[in-house]
């Protein structure tokens, strides 16, 4: 039983975490409001010190109004979209392999896993430079070895390419939780379903799926989370350009590259109330788990 | 209950399996392979896969001409120094919450997971600014409280939930036999801590050892760790294959080893203990 002494004594314990925690998410996000609101060009000589000129709701019209805008969208919303598709898919499909009883179970395990554990500037230069050059790339041997002619993936399928990469990064992690899920299911129903002559699909879609129904949800809203802010993947492969121009990094391009920082603040705004429509679906269904 | 399976399916299956798995670590393979082989080998036409002249000079070049130690030594620095500083700010917490919970221990948790949804270039500038008034840019130290701060919210969940499986009996018997809270703590909890505290501690490193926003956004020369080091082969000068894959497999060899040993906590820890 709790008393008192050890309740004021948690209290000194957590605060902290806690403190540190509100400086970190309060601090920035206010800055961040106040710059959205405010004309502030460096370049052009807006300085703090010299009081920058308030603006209203300019910047955020002005953000959603430029030509980059729809398009940036529409390219987060592609990649995006694409990664979460082919990595539930597959991932289902590769849970349920890696379930079954195989020789060296643990070793494939590990080759499977390996790519979550590689950096992400990494991956992107690999990708770029062993896989995908249009000369040097192995997908280009394999390509001349088929008779076919190289394909410049980067510039002519580029948001394809940014998904297949960003996937194969994600793919292990939606691999790993939907295998932890299936493992947990009870074996003897599918027995039994079996027994009743259920074919190996409607065994699949009547209680396979389901039951992986919470795993899903949470690779889904997780994945989505850390697939909105992806920023490295495209810095050094098309550095934006040929539509892989997403919100973040459009974003990143208004603060860094032009040096607008009431342009991009009210941009990061956009991107955390984007960001934060997700979090709460997440939230919701991690807060029921505590409850257990 | 196992169910008897033919060893035609077995063998089938495993197959099958070999075979994407090989597929998915090609990738990673190909990556190593080639920074053995010569840069003339590395971009032969048809692709070497055995048959070249093992070399280690890439490895040797990649020393020399960027100084790789000091990057390795900064992401060193900068991963465990995060997880160092992450854990003794996040144990008292976890503990706290995991066993003298109170009405707002959930709320607390959730807002804590909040945090992390931040999208980070929404708070690229704000950053960027306090960094230069404090004098924090390109310093080690200022990534290390950056990188803490990112990853403070999985700490405190992970080392929550490893905590909260830990029984409560356990402490009210020590308390019957009179143990005072320091013994509790040292002789009790600690001894049943320790193997969720490493699991929580490996895969913070790896996520630190991995970020790549904020340390490509916020260092230069000084404090770059190995992403950074990286991104500067992004713009290719001559023949550079070899060393590429040199620098690469530098890069991810020992979070490759440490990932495997972290693959259950891995699940638990990207989850919040969602899924376990």
């Amino acid at each position: 039983m709790a008393t008192q002494h050890s309740r004021s004594a948690a209290r000194l314990m957590m605060a902290p975490a806690v403190i540190l925690l509100l400086g970190w998410m309060l601090v920035p996000l206010l800055m961040t409001l106040y710059f959205s609101f405010k004309q502030y060009l460096p370049m052009r000589g807006d300085s703090f010190e010299r009081g920058l000129e308030w603006v209203g709701f300019e910047n955020y019209v002005r953000f959603i109004g430029s030509s980059s805008f729809w398009p940036s969208v529409q390219a987060t919303l592609l990649i995006v979209g694409g990664v979460l598709v082919i990595t539930v898919i597959l991932g289902i499909l590769l849970a349920i392999l890696l379930d079954q009883p195989i020789w060296g179970q643990g070793i494939v395990r590990i080759l499977v896993i390996a790519p979550f554990f590689v950096m992400p500037t990494v991956s992107a230069l690999v990708w770029k430079n062993m896989m995908m050059d249009p000369v040097n790339g192995m997908l280009s041997y394999v390509w001349r070895f088929f008779g076919a002619t190289p394909v410049s993936w980067l510039s002519d399928a580029s948001v394809e390419s940014i998904i297949l990469i960003v996937s194969w990064q994600w793919l292990p992690f939606a691999t790993l939780i939907l295998l932890t899920a299936i493992q947990s299911l009870d074996s003897e129903q599918l027995e039994a379903a079996e027994m009743d002559g259920a074919p190996v699909l409607s065994r699949f879609f009547y209680i396979v799926l389901p039951h992986l129904g919470r795993a899903i949800t949470i690779v889904i809203l997780i994945q989505t989370i850390f697939l909105l802010s992806i920023f490295a993947e495209i810095f050094v492969t098309t550095g934006g350009s040929f539509g892989t121009r997403t919100l973040t990094y459009l974003i990143f391009q208004r603060v860094v590259d032009s040096q607008n920082i009431g342009l991009g603040s009210a941009g990061g705004v956009y991107a955390i109330i984007l960001a934060n429509i997700v979090a709460i679906f997440l939230m919701r269904i991690v807060g029921k788990n505590l409850d257990r | 209950m196992a169910r008897a399976v033919t060893t035609r399916r077995k063998i089938v299956t495993t197959v099958v399996a070999w075979a994407v798995g090989l597929l998915i670590f090609f990738p990673i393979y190909w990556t190593i392979l080639t920074s053995f082989k010569t840069e003339a080998q590395a971009v032969a036409n048809p692709p070497l896969f055995f048959g070249f002249d093992f070399t280690l000079e890439n490895y040797a070049i990649v020393q020399e001409r960027s100084d790789y130690m000091r990057y390795l030594w900064n992401s060193v620095i900068i991963a465990g120094g995060s997880t160092i500083l992450g854990i003794l700010i996040a144990v008292p917490a976890a503990w706290s919450m995991a066993f003298v919970p109170s009405k707002r221990t959930k709320d607390i948790l959730l807002w804590m997971l909040s945090t992390k949804m931040l999208p980070a270039v929404g708070v690229l500038y704000p950053i960027s600014l306090l960094f230069v008034q404090f004098d924090l840019l390109d310093t080690r130290g200022g990534l290390i409280v950056v990188l803490m701060l990112i990853n403070l919210p999985i700490i405190v969940w992970m080392l929550y939930t490893y905590f909260r499986e830990i029984p409560g009996e356990i402490l009210e018997a020590a308390r019957m036999d009179g143990a005072g809270l320091r013994a509790e703590i040292l002789y009790v909890l600690t001894p049943m801590a320790i193997p969720g505290i490493a699991s929580t501690i490996l895969l913070n490193v790896i996520l630190a050892w991995n970020e790549a926003f904020w340390t490509l956004n916020l260092t230069a020369v000084n404090a770059a760790p190995l992403t950074a080091f990286i991104a500067s082969y992004s713009s290719p000068e001559g023949l550079f294959y070899a060393k590429l894959s040199a620098a690469s497999t530098m890069a991810i060899a020992p979070i490759l080893v440490m990932g495997w040993f972290s693959q259950k906590q891995l699940v638990r820890g990207l989850t919040f203990g969602a899924v376990k």
